[in-house]
């Protein structure tokens, strides 16, 4: 006789997390979109200085190979109050390094809830989801949200090296002005 | 023989901002829960103060006095759990309320052109003529949402 397979309940899928705070705000990211942790001190000697009005949260990029990273700093990102940051997250299939207070600790997540409809402006590029951890309710982060294309366009041509002014195009104006007259 | 036309009486939840009551259709709540812990996080939609935890949900709280009564009231005696449409998909939005609520079957009048776009229809009960309220037209939602691309269920974490 042959006895029945005892029913194996279906595993739980998880997903690991880390969990910072900026400016005081928790938030979560998927560790797996976290290429790198370092501290703030770490970036002094190899960060150029970028400023685009349109864009204070980036003041910042590191060179990476062929590619350079924006740092972002995540509280004025999210609106929030600046506080002195401590670490950067080098954020995975992306662009950004993020300026971050500190990691509170790692953990999972069993579940994450889609951001809820109402919240329908930024935010819905901000976030992958919401989850509840220890009857609280963290937003996690989507790591490709924090720059736009059209940013990235930005920053990428801010960085491009400046012609020096030509000045023959004027005088050629001022010539072919005259000659019109 | 008198006919009662009970097929038009329709069930309603009364709920009270301040002074004044308002209607919601009763199919549409989901529940009336005690002030809970609301939790904050960044974003750009100020018509939501935050989220709650309810029943392992994630219920975002929209607090629809200013819009209703032009005021703000700090007092809050429950929240109104409500089903909220975003087209083909349903989802829960807490209304703070500052007294009862009240279960009531009545007969409800349509809402004309002239009246406010929240305004779903009218309901007479008990000397008072009171509004019942179109959550679509109260709370946030995006304009228009394709059912395709709103996830039917919450979404499980991937591993």
């Amino acid at each position: 006789m042959r006895l029945p397979t005892p029913h194996k309940p279906a595993p739980v899928r998880t997903e690991q997390i880390i969990l910072f705070r900026v400016s005081g705000q928790l938030f979560a990211v998927s560790s797996a979109s976290v290429q790198e942790v370092r501290g703030v001190d770490s970036l002094a000697g190899s960060a150029k200085e970028i400023a685009l009005p349109d864009l204070p949260k980036v003041k910042h990029c590191v060179r990476r190979g062929e590619n350079s990273l924006y740092v972002v700093n995540a509280a004025m990102h999210f609106g929030l109050h600046p506080a002195p940051p401590a670490l950067v997250f080098v954020l995975r299939r992306t662009r950004t390094a993020l300026l971050i207070d500190g990691i509170e600790k790692m953990t999972t997540m069993t579940r994450l809830q889609a951001l809820p409809m109402a919240f329908c402006h930024e935010e819905r590029d901000w976030y992958r989801g919401l989850t509840a951890l220890d009857q609280a309710v963290v937003p996690v982060i989507k790591p490709e949200g924090f720059l736009t294309p059209d940013q990235l366009f930005s920053l990428d041509a801010s960085l491009l090296p400046r012609e020096p002014e030509d000045h023959s195009a004027d005088e050629d104006s001022s010539s072919s002005t005259e000659l019109t007259q | 023989m008198t006919l009662i036309a009970d097929t038009e009486l329709q069930s309603f939840v009364l709920l009270r901002l301040g002074d004044r009551r308002f209607a919601l259709a009763a199919a549409q709540i989901a529940e009336l829960v005690p002030p809970s812990r609301i939790f904050h996080f960044p974003n750009r939609t100020p018509e939501i103060e935050g989220v709650l935890l309810r029943r392992g949900r994630i219920v975002p709280v929209c607090d629809v006095t200013e819009k209703l009564i032009g005021k703000t009231l700090r007092s809050r005696r429950f929240y109104l759990i409500a089903q909220r449409c975003y087209g083909a998909q349903t989802e829960w939005i807490a209304l703070p309320v500052t007294g009862d609520c009240e279960l009531i079957n009545a007969e409800m009048t349509l809402s004309s052109e002239t009246d406010a776009p929240h305004v779903g229809g009218w309901l007479s009960h008990a000397g008072d003529v009171i509004e019942v309220l179109n959550l679509a037209a109260l709370t946030p939602g995006p304009g228009e949402v394709l059912p395709a691309l709103a996830p039917l269920e919450p979404q499980e974490a991937r591993t």
